[in-house]
C-alpha cells in the first residue's frame, strides 16, 4: 500500500512539473496580428491527468525493463512472437496458409474498391522501401537518414525520360533500379570512413541536397511543380484508370515476393555475413578478410536499388511527381516503418511498413497526429524494444550438417 | 611507430621462422599490442619495414596495408578484449572466418548456383570441424556472449584458424583464464602448431603459459627490445628481470 | 563596399545565432557522445515562450517593453532550460548504456515529439513577432549598416561566450564538466555526480539555444514550429565545422558557416542558401572530420 501511495505521489509531482512546464505553449494561444490572449484552461486538466497516468506507467515499465535484463535472452524465452513463428513453421499451418494468402492476394483487387487497391498498392510499396532501408540500416548497420533522396532518383529517373525521350513505363523499370543503385555509391564514397552519427547526419545532409536540387534546378527538372502526366504502365495496350489500377497492385505484389526473397538469400550468404560482421564490429570483420570498402559500398548500393525501383512505380501511379513527396519527412516515415517493425527481421520490417502507412490511413482523424505518435514510436521503441515488435531471429544450423 | 610525440615502438627487429611458437612480453605499455597492430595493419609504421614471406616464396611488404588484404595475405589475429561478433553464434563467427577462402559475391548470393550451393555447404562443415578442434562444438548455435569466458577467447581463436592463416597473432590469450583453462590451451595451441602447421606468435602475461609454450621470446619495454632468445635466456637475463621488478 | 559590409555584417549575426545554439549540441556531445537531434527544438520553443509570454504582456499589461522582453527571456530560457532537462531525463538517459544508434534514433524520436506537439498546441502557421528590442538612438548614422537587433545580437551573443568560457575554466562544475567529457569512468571514481553533470550541461545548451530563440524571433519578426530543425542543423554543422566537443571551435565553426550562407547567397545564388551548410558538412567530414580545432579520436584497438 505504501509502494503504491509513493508512486502515486512521484506521479504527481511528475504531473504537476509537466504542467508548469507546458503551461504557455498547451494554455495560452496569443494572437499578436488582433491582440487577443485566449486562456484553454482545461488543457491543464487533460495534461494533468495524461501525465499522471503516462509518468506511472513509464516509471513501470522502466522499473521492468531494468530487472527484466538484457534482451539478449530472446531466445531462450518463448514470447508470443516466438510461439506465434513455431506454428507457423509447422508444415501443416504453413501450406494453407500460404496457400490462403495468395487466393485472397489474388482476388483482392476484385473485392474491394479500386481507392482501397491504391491504398495497398502504397502500402505494398512502402514494404519494399522498408526492406531496402533494413538493408543498410539492419544489416549493415549504418543508419541513412536520406532513403528519400534515392526514392526521388527512381521516381525522377521515369519522369525525366519520359519527358524529354518518351520512354516507356518498362524500360525505366530497370534504369530506375541503377540508377538507384549509382546514387547509393555515391553516397557511399563520402560516409566511407564516417562513424555512426557523422554517417546520419550526412545521409542526410544528401538528402536534402538532392530535393534542394530537385527543386531549383528548374530548368532540367522542372522544379516545385514537378513533373505530370507521366503515363501509366501499359499491358501491350494503354489502360483504363480501373485496369491501371489493379495492374499496379499485381506488379507491386510481385515486386515485394521478389524482395523478400532476395533478402532471404542475402542474409544466409557469404556477403550477408560480411555485412554482418561489419555492423557488429568494424575492426574485427576487417581483421577476417572483410573488405570494408566493398561493404560499406555494396551495403549502400544494394539499398538504394529497391528505392529506385519503386519511385519508378510512384511515378507511374500517380502520374505526377514533385520535390514535395520526397522530403526528410518520408526518410523518417520509412525509418520509423524499419524501427518500430524490428530493425533487421524481413516480417518485422513488413509489419513495421503496413503499420506506418495504414493506420494513419484507416483512423483519418489521427492524421494530425501522425507525425508526433511516430516520434513517440521512436523513443517509446528505443528505450523498450528496441528490436522491434518482431524482432530478428538468428539462423539455427543443425549440428552434423545443413540446415534446419 | 611513432604516435604524436611518442615513439611506442622503437627500433624493434623481430623475425618469425615457419612452424616457430614465439612468445612477446613486457611490461604493460612496452608497446606488444601496437607492434600487433602494425603488423596487422590496424596501423601503418611511420618508420620500417614489415615483410611477410608466403610458403617461403615471394616476399611482400605489408606497410600501409588493409587489415583485410593482410589477413589475405596470411595473418590472422586475436584480440586483446574480446571482439567477438556477440549477436552472432559461435558457428556463424568461425564461418566469418571463412570469408577471405570463399568467393561468392552477390550474384551468388541471390541466384545459389551450384557452385555457390556447394561453397555454403562446406563452409558449415569447415566451420564446424574447428569449432571441433577447439572442443567448442556444443556451443555453435549459441549466440558468442553467452559462451563462459574462456570458451569465448578459444573462439576468438577458432574464427581466426578459420581464416586459414600461416601465421596466428594471438593478443594474451590466457588473460583471465584460470589455471585449468590456461592449460587447456597451452595445449591447444601447441596442437594448432603441430597439426595445422600455423606459426604462432603471441603476447603474453602469463609467465607460466610462456615459458612452457614458446621457444624463443622477444621482451619489449618503453618500445625498445631489450632482449631476445630461448626461455632459459631470458628468464635469467638481468635486464629482464628490472623491466618486471623494477630496481 | 557598403554591400560587402551588409554581407559581414549579416553574416556575423547569423553566426551568432548558429553559435549560441551550436554549443548546445557541441557540449552534450562532448559529454554522452550524442547528437541531441532535438536541440533545434529547445530553440525553437524559447522562440516561442518569448512570443507567449512577452505577447501576453504587451497585451494584457502596460508594462514598458524592455521589461516585457527581459521578462520573456528569463521565461524562454526558464522554460527551455525544463524541456532540455526533462527530455534528457525521459529519452536519453535510459539509453545511456545502449548502442549509440539507438539513443540518435530516440533524439530523432523527440524532435518529432516536440516540433509537433508545438504545432498542435499552437499553430502551423508563421506567428509574426512583435519586436521587443527598443530603438537606441545613438545608432541612427550607421542604421543602414547595422540594425539595432543585429548589434543587441552580437552583444548578447559575445556576452554569453565570455561569461561561458569564465563558468567552464574557473568553477567547480566547469572542470568537472572538462573531467566528465575527457573520461566519464575516472570522472566518477573521483567522486563527480555524472547525472548532475549531464543535467547541467543540458542546463547551459538548453540556456544559450533559448536565447538564441528569442534573439532570432526579434530579429526575424516571425516564428514557426519548423524553425528548429533548420537552424539546428545548421548549427550542428558549424559545431562539426569547428571541432565538436570544443567550445571556441563551435564559435568558429558558427561563424565561418554564417559568413559563407551570407556571402554565398550575396554574391552566388540566394536559392541554395541552405545547401551551403549541407555542402560544408559534406567536406569536412570527408577531408577533417575531427573539426578545425578538434581533437582526432583513435580508437584503442
Amino acid at each position: 500500500m505504501n509502494k503504491i501511495l509513493n508512486e502515486a505521489k512521484k506521479s504527481a509531482l511528475n504531473a504537476l512539473w509537466i504542467i508548469v512546464l507546458t503551461f504557455p505553449i498547451m494554455v495560452i494561444k496569443v494572437n499578436t496580428i488582433n491582440a487577443t490572449v485566449r486562456w484553454r484552461w482545461m488543457n491543464i486538466l487533460w495534461v494533468g491527468f495524461g501525465s499522471f497516468v503516462l509518468s506511472w506507467m513509464w516509471r513501470y515499465f522502466l522499473d521492468r525493463r531494468e530487472s527484466g535484463g538484457s534482451s539478449k535472452s530472446d531466445d531462450e524465452k518463448p514470447g508470443r512472437i516466438v510461439k506465434i513463428r513455431k506454428t507457423l513453421a509447422e508444415r501443416r499451418v504453413r501450406v494453407p496458409t500460404l496457400v490462403s494468402l495468395a487466393v485472397l492476394v489474388v482476388v483482392f483487387p476484385f473485392l474491394v474498391s479500386f481507392y482501397q487497391v491504391g491504398i495497398m498498392t502504397s502500402a505494398l510499396m512502402f514494404v519494399i522501401l522498408g526492406l531496402g532501408l533494413n538493408i543498410v540500416i539492419g544489416y549493415g548497420g549504418l543508419l541513412h537518414l536520406g532513403y528519400a533522396a534515392f526514392y526521388a532518383v527512381g521516381a525522377y529517373n521515369y519522369g525525366l525520360l519520359y519527358l524529354y525521350w518518351g520512354v516507356p513505363f518498362w524500360a525505366a523499370l530497370p534504369l530506375g533500379a541503377v540508377s538507384g543503385m549509382v546514387f547509393g555509391l555515391l553516397i557511399g564514397f563520402p560516409v566511407l570512413r564516417l562513424r555512426g552519427d557523422y554517417l546520419a547526419i550526412v545521409t542526410l545532409a544528401f538528402g536534402e541536397i538532392v530535393r534542394l536540387l530537385l527543386e531549383n534546378l528548374s530548368g532540367f527538372t522542372k522544379g516545385p511543380e514537378g513533373i505530370a502526366q507521366i503515363p501509366r504502365p501499359g499491358f501491350f495496350s494503354k489502360l483504363s484508370l480501373q485496369g491501371a489500377t489493379i495492374y499496379l497492385f499485381y506488379i507491386a505484389i510481385v515486386l515485394v515476393l521478389l524482395t523478400i526473397f532476395v533478402m532471404r538469400r542475402l542474409e544466409d550468404s557469404r556477403i550477408g555475413r560480411a555485412l554482418e560482421a561489419m555492423r557488429e564490429d568494424e575492426i574485427a570483420a576487417q581483421s577476417m578478410g572483410i573488405d570494408l570498402t566493398k561493404a560499406k559500398l555494396t551495403t549502400f548500393a544494394l539499398g538504394a536499388v529497391w528505392a529506385g525501383l519503386v519511385g519508378v512505380i510512384l511515378a507511374g501511379k500517380t502520374t505526377y511527381i514533385n520535390p514535395g513527396s520526397f522530403t526528410l519527412m518520408e526518410s523518417v516515415m520509412i525509418l520509423v516503418a524499419v524501427v518500430l517493425g524490428g530493425t533487421g527481421s524481413i516480417p518485422g520490417v513488413i509489419l513495421g511498413a503496413f503499420l506506418v502507412t495504414l493506420i494513419p490511413e484507416y483512423f483519418r482523424a489521427l492524421q494530425d497526429y501522425r507525425m508526433l505518435m511516430f516520434g513517440v514510436a521512436l523513443v517509446v521503441m528505443s528505450i523498450f524494444r528496441p528490436q522491434g515488435i518482431i524482432p530478428k531471429v538468428r539462423k539455427h544450423y543443425r549440428v552434423g550438417g545443413g540446415e534446419s | 611507430m611513432v604516435f604524436g610525440g611518442l615513439r611506442a615502438v622503437d627500433h624493434v627487429n623481430m623475425h618469425i621462422d615457419e612452424g616457430e611458437i614465439v612468445a612477446l612480453i613486457g611490461p604493460n605499455g612496452a608497446g606488444k599490442t601496437t607492434l600487433f597492430n602494425c603488423v596487422t595493419g590496424v596501423y601503418t609504421p611511420t618508420d620500417g619495414d614489415i615483410k611477410v614471406s608466403a610458403d617461403g616464396g615471394e616476399v611482400t611488404r605489408t606497410n600501409g596495408m588493409k587489415p583485410n588484404r593482410i589477413t589475405e595475405l596470411g595473418l590472422a589475429r586475436t584480440f586483446q578484449n574480446i571482439r567477438l561478433f556477440s549477436t552472432m553464434t559461435a558457428l556463424e563467427n568461425v564461418m566469418i572466418g571463412r570469408h577471405p577462402k570463399l568467393s561468392a559475391g552477390i550474384f551468388g548470393a541471390i541466384f545459389r548456383d551450384s557452385k555457390t550451393r556447394e561453397e555454403e555447404e562446406k563452409v558449415i562443415e569447415d566451420s564446424l570441424v574447428i569449432l571441433k578442434k577447439l572442443g567448442l562444438e556444443k556451443h555453435a548455435n549459441e549466440a558468442a556472449s553467452s559462451l563462459p569466458y574462456g570458451a569465448q577467447r578459444l573462439l576468438e581463436i577458432a574464427r581466426a584458424m578459420a581464416t586459414e592463416p600461416q601465421l596466428l597473432l594471438l593478443d594474451e590469450p590466457a588473460a583471465g583464464m584460470n589455471p585449468q583453462e590456461t592449460r587447456r590451451l597451452d595445449d591447444t595451441i601447441t596442437r594448432i602448431r603441430d597439426e595445422e602447421g600455423i606459426t604462432i606468435l603471441l603476447i603474453e602475461h602469463d609467465m607460466s603459459l610462456v615459458m612452457s609454450l614458446s621457444e624463443r621470446i622477444y621482451v619489449l619495454d618503453y618500445g625498445k627490445l631489450i632482449a631476445e632468445g630461448n626461455p632459459t635466456e631470458v628468464k635469467a637475463n638481468p635486464a629482464v628481470v628490472k623491466a618486471y621488478l623494477g630496481e | 563596399m557598403k554591400y560587402f559590409l551588409q554581407l559581414v555584417l549579416a553574416g556575423l549575426t547569423k553566426g551568432s545565432i548558429y553559435a549560441l545554439i551550436a554549443l548546445g549540441y557541441t557540449m552534450v556531445y562532448g559529454i554522452i557522445k550524442l547528437i541531441n537531434f532535438a536541440h533545434g527544438e529547445i530553440y525553437m520553443i524559447g522562440a516561442f515562450t518569448a512570443l507567449i509570454i512577452g505577447g501576453v504582456l504587451q497585451i494584457t499589461t502596460a508594462l514598458s517593453p524592455l521589461f516585457i522582453l527581459v521578462i520573456s527571456l528569463a521565461a524562454a530560457v526558464f522554460f527551455s532550460v525544463g524541456y532540455g532537462v526533462t527530455m534528457e531525463k525521459i529519452a536519453y538517459k535510459p539509453l545511456r548504456k545502449s548502442p549509440r544508434l539507438t539513443a540518435l534514433i530516440s533524439a530523432i524520436g523527440m524532435s518529432l515529439i516536440l516540433q509537433n506537439y508545438v504545432r498542435l498546441a499552437q499553430t502551423s502557421d508563421f506567428l509574426p513577432f512583435r519586436s521587443m528590442i527598443p530603438n537606441f538612438k545613438f545608432l541612427t548614422p550607421g542604421k543602414s549598416l547595422v540594425s539595432t537587433t543585429q548589434l543587441v545580437i552580437l552583444v548578447t551573443t559575445v556576452v554569453v561566450m565570455v561569461a561561458l568560457t569564465l563558468l567552464i575554466k574557473f568553477t567547480r562544475m566547469g572542470k568537472a564538466m572538462r573531467a566528465t567529457s575527457q573520461d566519464k569512468v575516472m570522472a566518477q571514481l573521483v567522486g563527480i555526480d555524472i547525472n548532475r553533470v549531464i543535467s547541467m550541461t543540458f542546463v547551459i545548451g538548453s540556456a544559450t539555444a533559448a536565447i538564441g530563440g528569442v534573439l532570432i524571433a526579434n530579429h526575424m519578426g516571425q516564428i514557426n514550429f519548423y524553425i528548429g530543425f533548420l537552424a539546428g542543423i545548421k548549427a550542428f554543422v558549424a559545431a562539426v565545422l569547428g571541432g565538436i566537443g570544443s567550445i571556441p571551435g563551435a564559435v568558429l565553426g558558427s561563424i565561418v558557416l554564417g559568413m559563407t550562407e551570407s556571402f554565398g547567397a550575396g554574391y552566388i545564388s540566394s536559392a541554395y542558401e541552405d545547401a551551403f551548410a549541407f555542402v560544408i558538412l559534406i567536406l569536412i567530414l570527408i577531408f577533417k572530420p575531427s573539426g578545425l580545432m578538434g581533437r582526432n579520436e583513435i580508437e584503442k584497438v
